[in-house]
């Protein structure tokens, strides 16, 4: 397995190769059936549940339909709380700036949260091209690090390897890490989270440089946040000096408010938890213990928010930025200088486009970008339980990656362009979602830009693209039935015709048909349909 | 043109079909959820079962007897060594300093490294989520900064009940001022990454001790 | 009450039987049914699919096809959702494209009248007890357009827990998706066999002698996986058992 998703096989064959693994199978079957039971069990608490959901689509919904406001907003925010942010139009720009930033430190060797994000531009990859070597603390990532493998589960990543797999990587590839793997390391699953414990601890006490995701960022306040289990999020938030956060533009939420919405949706439909162990929220650079009795003051929430604001909205005129550059101190060297910096002196915010201002221009498409990453929607789906995450080809497996990857990176590929058409369209992932994307609808809908073509936007530029190849018999045949379903005499004398031939029908199929033959007998044709059975009993006249 | 304003410039394109009037405020926004009224004491005993769920220890004292429940502690642990943020009552550490354990301040020149020789850390909190099992830190007197209560293996975290229990994650944003750092700890460091084997204590403390400080 | 049977074009081609005891079913309880002979098909093979230009003809036929009807009933959960979800959304989405409402209205007409089969028993007609009888071991899969896009909830089991003689066995998993999903079974046949073969799997544990349910086209499916493995179970559509009374067994 080799950690790339270029020249992925299309959905089909992929997911067939993992039909036929049984190992693979046990460990996703045991997975996302222990993982679903246990979400339904934590959503039952909350009564008002619907109501929850219904209000985080319409924040989402809010958020996407006026995201230049919340960008320009949460852009203020971050720099007057003393962050920087820079802007990604694609993952070519984003690595570049955060290559250049982890240079601007000296560092080789940078720490990093767990983050879609950055394996969707293969941030890992670029900065090793570099000579920066970038060390996942996610204790999945970390085994999918080891193993030169791929992420299989957006919250699980190494959900397809059980535990003596496990073992066998941690004692082979240690090593070439940092710290090896202690001697005669069992499979058991406290041993092993120790052995990451001990590995990771030496490099998160002398880390100078990480780099993470996040879950949300607030556009009133610049407030970030960083929803985890392990504390290795935490151990990168607060004990390096540079803090590097990419986030892709559709993470913000309008006001500190909303948050609490998502934070009771999104731990309980990912780990089914009523929260997750850690949540880190910051804003901006660390805080002195002064400002932090400054603040101290304030009598009420509302009240601090009032001066973020008031600071945001000065730091956001023309020219008062440079000012709060060179003319005043900042909270962060205010902070260095009283030697009382609760967490990193240098905050980077990088915001990435990379395809999803494309999808935000698809009136159907755009709400697979209020997705919360919770996998909710890959634990219940039939399709992901059998086929895994790597036939997906994406960081973003499952239901999910079926309809956002297909829209970040266009449907060119014939992986991408298979990708709609990965579902039975169950709607059990539309039923689950707690921002209640309608996965089918979606699905369908870019199965219509596969099958029919039409106009899309790529890099922001509208385009035409014209039906795939590989469905051209597909498309003859739609027609064909077509035109017989809208003429009853036609679809009369065509059953008429399979009715007569009935005791010559082959019990499997050649051609495309093996595919249903191979595993199912084929209904047998009645001698007479019902048309004809109701024109016969009902004495009415030939229909048309 | 800079990515800044490609970006900003592409979202704007991609939105045109909101109509060039509609305010952010015109999307409406249904839902939501009423805060919850429990009573103070149902709020506590939801805390402490909801926190024991997710497998911290819970202890429920009077002030009077917190300084001896402290010194307890630490003394079933072995531990020897207490970080104490600024701001904490003297009097919560007093009976475990008298027994011998040694107070180390929250020094802002420590290094990681020394952090973690220290075995024990006492904090109190900002406030107490009933509902969810949490506690949330702010930074605010007693608290310190984030990493004291990450890098030592076993944190004691003091919640004056009721003053600092509330019902609802809303009702905890509604007190938390989202300009300083904030932590939100429900239960010790955990993983299921493993076969989705829960297995605390990966990289946070191993051990959370929550006391809830009654009366 | 003008009741017209939309029988769909799997049941016409295929399962003329399901059709023919919904007609019967309907008339043993007072119905009068009507079968208009201009309806052909939903469209949902060809919405579904990506074709939703050649399925605007046909969302068009099936509103003129029920026009003036007060009730259309349907023996398949997924063909009342199509017309009652997707045709809307076909019509919405042709006057977005600048073709007029003339679909979207056509649509909206006939959506609020659409009911499938066990729908019509329970909330029009008012009846689980429909005076069936059929006496075998049965067990019921809930198929999943039934299930999430109609809400179908508990009526079919309602109405089986009322048939004489009919034993129902629990079904482990029976929310769980059975494979079919039109083109899917062939586009993606190695995971939709998976899916079957799981399904036909948890059937034959219940030990039942038939397995139930509102949809003929994942019966095919089931059907033809069960068959395939040689078991002995048979598939049913619920209209069967409805419509069966002592004399049939007599």
């Amino acid at each position: 397995m080799s950690g790339t998703y270029l020249g992925m096989p299309s959905f089909p064959r992929a997911a067939a190769a993992a039909t036929r693994d049984g190992t693979l199978r046990g460990n996703l079957r045991h997975a996302t059936h222990t993982i679903r039971d246990k979400r339904a069990r934590a959503v039952a608490e909350l009564a008002d549940w619907p109501r929850l959901r219904a209000a985080a689509a319409a924040i989402k919904e809010r958020t996407l339909r006026h995201l230049d406001h919340y960008l320009v907003q949460t852009e203020a925010a971050v720099t007057a709380a003393g962050g920087t942010v820079h802007w990604a139009a694609d993952a070519a720009e984003a690595n570049r700036i955060v290559t250049r930033l982890v240079r601007a430190t000296g560092e080789t060797e940078v720490l990093k949260v767990k983050s879609m994000t950055t394996q969707e531009i293969g941030l890992n990859e670029a900065l090793g091209r570099a000579g920066i070597t970038a060390c996942e603390t996610d204790l999945a990532e970390l085994i999918v690090q080891l193993g030169e493998d791929r992420p299989s589960h957006i919250l699980v990543p190494a959900i397809h390897r059980n535990r003596a797999e496990i073992r066998d990587i941690f004692r082979a590839r240690m090593a070439d890490w940092g710290r090896p793997a202690p001697d005669g390391l069992g499979d058991n699953p406290t041993e092993l989270a120790e052995a990451a414990r001990l590995h990771l601890r030496e490099k998160f006490l002398r880390a100078k440089v990480a780099i993470s995701g996040a879950n949300f960022m607030v556009a009133e306040t610049g407030t970030l946040v960083v929803v985890e289990s392990e504390g290795n999020g935490r151990m990168c938030l607060t004990l390096p000096e540079t803090l590097i956060s990419v986030v892709g533009i559709e993470k913000v939420v309008p006001t500190w408010r909303d948050l609490g919405v998502f934070l009771q949706l999104l731990p309980r439909s990912s780990t089914a938890e009523r929260m997750n162990p850690y949540t880190s929220m910051w804003t901006g650079t660390a805080e002195t213990a002064e400002t932090a009795e400054t603040a101290e003051t304030a009598e009420t929430a509302a009240e601090a928010r009032a001066a973020a604001e008031a600071r945001a909205a000065a730091e956001a005129r023309p020219g008062a930025r440079a000012g709060t550059r060179t003319g005043t101190e900042t909270r962060a060297e205010a902070g260095a200088r009283a030697g009382g910096a609760d967490g990193p002196r240098a905050f980077h915010l990088v915001l990435l486009d990379n395809g999803r201002t494309d999808t935000l221009a698809d009136t159907v498409g755009r709400q697979a970008l209020r997705c919360i990453r919770c996998s909710a929607c890959l634990n219940v789906c039939p399709v992901y339980e059998r086929a895994g995450g790597h036939a997906y080809g994406s960081p973003y497996p499952g239901p999910i990656g079926a309809i956002l990857t297909p829209q970040l990176r266009g449907t060119e590929s014939e992986l991408d362009a298979s990708l709609p058409f990965a579902s039975s369209l169950c709607g059990a992932c539309y039923e689950v979602c707690p921002v209640a994307i309608d996965i089918p609808e979606v699905l369908v809908h870019l199965r219509e830009r596969v099958a029919e073509g039409g106009i899309v936007t790529r890099g922001g530029k509208k385009a035409v693209i014209r039906p795939a190849r590989g469905h051209a018999a597909e498309r003859a045949a739609m027609r064909a039935a077509r035109w017989t379903l809208d003429h009853p005499a036609a679809l009369r004398t065509a059953q008429r015709i399979a009715s007569r031939t009935r005791r010559l029908h082959p019990r499997r199929l050649p051609g495309p048909g093996r595919a249903w033959t191979g595993t199912r007998a084929l209904p047998e044709v009645p001698p007479e349909s019902f048309r004809d059975w109701w024109a016969r009993t009902r004495g009415q006249g030939s229909p048309e | 043109m800079s990515d800044r304003d490609t970006v900003l410039g592409r979202v704007r394109r991609a939105l045109a079909d909101v109509p060039r009037e509609e305010r952010p405020e015109d999307v409406p926004v249904t839902g939501g959820r009423p805060d919850g009224a429990r009573a103070p004491d149902a709020a506590a005993d939801l805390l402490a079962r909801n926190l024991a769920d997710y497998r911290a220890l819970v202890h429920r004292v009077s002030p009077a007897r917190l300084p001896v429940l402290v010194a307890g502690l630490l003394a079933a642990r072995g531990a020897r060594t207490l970080l104490v943020p600024e701001g904490l009552p003297e009097r919560w550490p007093a009976a475990a300093a008298a027994a011998g354990v040694r107070l180390c301040p929250d020094d802002p020149r420590a290094t990681p490294v020394e952090l973690d020789a220290v075995d024990s850390v006492l904090t109190g909190c900002a406030v107490a989520v009933a509902e969810t099992g949490t506690v949330v830190l702010d930074g605010g007197p007693g608290q310190g900064r984030r990493r004291i209560t990450l890098v030592p293996d076993h944190h004691i975290c003091v919640v004056r009940v009721p003053g600092q229990v509330v019902d609802s994650v809303p009702s905890a944003l509604e007190r938390l001022d989202p300009t300083r750092p904030l932590t939100w700890i429900s239960g010790p460091s955990a993983t299921s990454d493993i076969e989705l084997d829960r297995v605390e204590g990966v990289h946070g403390p191993r051990t959370l001790e929550v006391v809830l400080l009654e009366g | 009450m003008r009741v017209a049977l939309f029988v769909t074009c799997v049941n016409d081609t295929l399962f003329p039987r399901t059709g023919r005891a919904v007609v019967r079913l309907l008339e043993r309880l007072g119905v009068e049914v009507d079968f208009p002979p201009a309806q052909t098909c939903c469209g949902q093979p060809q919405y579904n699919s990506g074709y939703r230009h050649q399925a605007e003809p046909l969302v068009r036929r099936h509103a003129a096809a029920f026009d003036g009807y007060d009730h259309v009933v349907t023996p398949s959960a997924s063909c009342a959702a199509m017309v009652r979800d997707n045709h809307p959304r076909i019509g919405a989405r042709a006057a977005a494209e600048g073709r007029g409402r003339a679909l979207a209205d056509a649509a909206a007409a006939s959506l609020p009248r659409t009911y499938e089969l066990t729908e019509f028993l329970v909330d029009v007609l008012g009846v689980t007890d429909v005076g069936a009888y059929y006496p075998h071991t049965v067990t019921y899969h809930p198929t999943c357009h039934g299930l999430r896009v109609l809400g179908l909830g508990d009526r079919p089991r309602r109405l089986l827990e009322h048939v004489g003689g009919l034993v129902l066995r629990e079904l482990e998993g029976a929310e769980e998706c059975c494979g079919f999903g039109g083109t899917f079974a062939v586009r993606n046949a190695a995971v939709s066999a998976a899916m079957g073969a799981d399904k036909a799997r948890r059937i034959r544990a219940t030990g039942a002698g038939a397995v139930c349910m509102v949809d003929n086209s994942c019966l095919m499916h089931i059907g033809g996986t069960l068959a395939r493995l040689g078991s002995p179970v048979r598939p049913v559509h619920i209209a069967e058992i409805l419509a069966s009374t002592e004399e049939d067994v007599r």
